[in-house]
């Protein structure tokens, strides 16, 4: 289950679609938007996105933790758009049979959204707008 | 040949646009095209990390361009 969304999500709502018999962990990440960024007082941030190469990306990441690990299911949703102090940037939600599989996927998953999802966030903060450098893929 | 250029993030403003369309020779390497996207943006010159993904897909310099290709010009991500 892969979502770029403009909207809020419900934690629970992913959670009960990845319940399952056999699944007997569930490992969650879940990103927020901070008040603050190296010292810098953070006001809300805004997320640009590539959506079409976004959306294979983030399949493409999904595929491989599914594969490398293991687990039965690994689920993103990803906002965009405008975001408050406090909202929720990017949940991962991995579900498998044990927890250290489930573990491993989650921040498989994560780190290379982080490098590889073509996805860029600016900050607006009291002293102007700034976008955040990321790490090279 | 042309292609299309999207251009994201802090790109999109040191370019003043969000697409365009640019001539290429015909067999063109992404490494040539980069050169001429400096060319053609002045405020682009200063900025060595560039990323380019062709068709959606992350391309090396090598990479031979087809006529309609869309090619995005982007600085580093940072989702997540």
């Amino acid at each position: 289950m892969i979502e770029i969304t403009h909207r809020d999500f419900s934690v629970d709502e992913v959670l009960s679609r990845l319940r399952a018999g056999r699944r007997g962990a569930i490992v969650t990440f879940v990103g927020v938007v901070r008040n603050e960024s190296k010292g810098r007082e953070v006001e809300r941030i805004e997320i640009q996105v590539y959506e079409e190469m976004a959306l294979k990306q983030l399949e493409a990441i999904r595929r491989e933790a599914m594969e490398k690990f293991d687990v039965e299911e690994v689920a993103v949703i990803h906002r965009v758009g405008r975001l408050e102090v406090s909202d929720s940037i990017v949940m991962i939600a991995v579900a498998a049979a044990h927890r250290a599989e489930a573990f491993d996927a989650c921040r498989y998953a994560l780190e290379n959204i982080k490098r590889r999802v073509p996805m860029w966030k600016k900050e607006i903060t009291p002293d102007g707008e700034f976008w955040v450098e990321g790490e090279r893929p | 040949m042309k292609i299309r250029v999207m251009y994201f993030a802090s790109f999109r403003e040191l370019t003043g646009l969000a697409d365009e369309a640019v001539e290429l020779p015909e067999g063109s390497r992404v490494k040539l095209f980069m050169e001429t996207i400096k060319t053609l943006h002045e405020p682009l010159r200063g900025e060595g990390r560039m990323l380019v993904a062709v068709n959606g897909k992350f391309a090396k310099t090598g990479l031979v361009l087809r006529r309609g290709d869309v090619v995005a010009l982007f600085p580093p991500v940072s989702g997540g």
